[in-house]
């Protein structure tokens, strides 16, 4: 296999999408796939393939978690972005829970961050920043120097290791680094693969502890990557 | 190519980008030493923020003006860019709201940490003299998020002198916050600060030693006065501190039937 995984996790308008937008273009069109995990409507998906003619796909996950949905479906993905001769496949999440974590071993674990949500940010979503390997932070241009000093260390106070990127991701600005870490990327050795964290406590499959990505190692609620219309209605 | 770590900023070099038309920009390098005080000015629109932009983030070509910025005559070191603690800028922007849920005393706590300082009286020393620049006292227990933008641009000001303490400060329109602008300047020249301002202001436009004008989101002059606009400068001291008068007369509520500054 020579796909190489970068999961990109989130609160929703952190700036993920302009994240992708620059990795795509600081990458090239023509080695990039893309999913998109969403809950119940994004257009990420037809926006990138619209403005860079890249494979894109989308899954809503309805009325399962939308990190639960994820761990289904990305061994799937990881074959669909080999099969189209990918070399990366970006994994954009829903943004939603902030408990799981959707990195898996070998991939590229990156939390966007957006620099104006606040000093206690950070600590609100501890295992999405505790478990990446990159926090990028972005909409840098809105705030002082002193403003980005304290926010970088509350993301220090729950992860004193991590990589911390800060970007205007509309103009691309510090995104070098960002592609410095990506160029350094090996490719997956199979679609095979597991969670760096450890799942909730709960009573599915995932949330009881199987870390195995792909439907094919759970049981109960299962979803394959390709599945009839699951627009989530309420019901 | 040779990086540099630890040396400290001697010069600072700006290479040239391209016009909003896609042309290259018409100069070969702007220098700025220690101590040297510029204006940008130009029309809205036409660059300036995205000039102090493109040296606060050592641009490297990766900017939408195409700009390259060197540190000492080379590429900047990866930690010098990255680690806020071995930065030597700080940018304050035109934003006037500080975002952070804390306190102005935890927040400048917070600030020491993250720079690995011990308190020992500094944060009790970047109030006091935040204090000398706004009219509207700052302490330690109110937010920041409630702060003017006086008070917010003052604090900002007075962390980077007293904290952040870098050589080089960027200040984007500091006449608009309604702070004491000519105390400002004159703490930060006694600090032998580099200072870059983005202005529309006559006085401090002329109170800096260079003059770059942008036009079209590039540099289209650059203007070193030397002396020659000593007499006008003069003027515009009075008139600045006299319409500084009015705006306090105003401010506490007086009615301006007699304008004793004008007419003087």
């Amino acid at each position: 296999m020579n796909v190489r995984l970068i999961a990109i996790a989130g609160p929703p308008s952190a700036g993920k999408t302009a994240v992708v937008k620059q990795i795509i273009r600081n990458l090239g069109t023509s080695k990039i796939a893309y999913l998109k995990i969403d809950v119940v409507q994004a257009w990420e998906d037809e926006e990138l393939a619209a403005e860079f003619g890249i494979p894109t796909k989308k899954v809503y996950s309805g009325d399962m978690c939308p990190d639960h949905m994820g761990i289904m479906v990305i061994r799937d993905a990881l074959l669909w972005a080999d099969k189209l001769g990918a070399e990366y496949l970006l994994y954009e999440s829903a943004g939603l829970c902030l408990r799981c974590t959707p990195y898996t071993t070998h991939s590229l674990g990156i939390c966007v961050l957006s620099s104006i949500s606040g000093t206690h940010a950070p600590l609100k979503m501890a295992p999405m920043i505790a478990f990446a390997d990159v926090a990028v932070v972005t909409k840098i241009d809105l705030i002082s120097q002193v403003e980005k000093e304290v926010f970088r260390e509350g993301i220090r106070q729950v992860a004193p290791e991590v990589d911390i990127i800060e970007t205007n991701a509309i103009q691309g600005t510090g995104m070098r680094y960002l592609m410095q870490v990506i160029k350094r990327m090996k490719p997956a050795e199979s679609e095979k693969d597991t969670l760096r964290g450890i799942p909730p406590l709960g009573v599915c499959t995932v949330c009881i502890g199987k870390k195995e990505t792909g439907w094919q190692e759970h049981f109960g609620v299962i979803r394959p990557l390709t599945a009839p219309d699951n627009l989530f209605r309420g019901e | 190519m040779t990086l540099n770590t630890l040396s400290p900023v001697q010069t600072l070099t700006i290479l040239p980008g391209t016009t909003c038309t896609g042309d290259p920009e018409n100069f070969t390098e702007i220098t700025i030493h220690p101590g040297d005080t510029i204006s940008v000015v130009g029309p809205t629109g036409s660059g300036k923020t995205a000039f102090i932009n493109d040296i606060e983030v050592f641009a490297q070509g990766d900017t939408i003006t195409r700009r390259k910025i060197l540190v000492n005559g080379s590429e900047p070191a990866e930690d010098l860019v990255r680690d806020p603690s071995k930065k030597p800028i700080a940018m304050i922007t035109q934003n006037n709201k500080c975002l952070a849920d804390l306190t102005v005393e935890e927040f400048l706590a917070m600030h020491l940490r993250s720079r690995k300082m011990e308190d020992k009286g500094i944060i009790t020393s970047v109030i006091d003299l935040a204090n000398q620049f706004t009219g509207e006292k700052i302490t330690e227990r109110m937010h920041v998020s409630s702060l003017s933008g006086g008070q917010t641009r003052s604090l900002f000001i007075a962390d980077a002198v007293n904290i952040s303490n870098t050589p080089i400060i960027l200040l984007d329109e500091v006449e608009n916050a309604g702070i004491f602008k000519d105390r400002v300047i004159k703490i930060l020249r006694e600090k032998h600060k580099t200072i870059i301002f983005v202005t529309h202001d006559p006085y401090v436009a002329l109170l800096t030693e260079k003059r770059i004008v942008m036009k079209c989101g590039a540099v289209e002059k650059i203007l070193t006065p030397a002396g020659a606009e000593h007499a006008t400068l003069t003027k515009i001291a009075k008139m600045d501190s006299d319409i500084m008068k009015l705006r306090e007369r105003i401010r506490s509520g007086e009615l301006l039937t007699v304008s004793r500054e004008i007419e003087a």
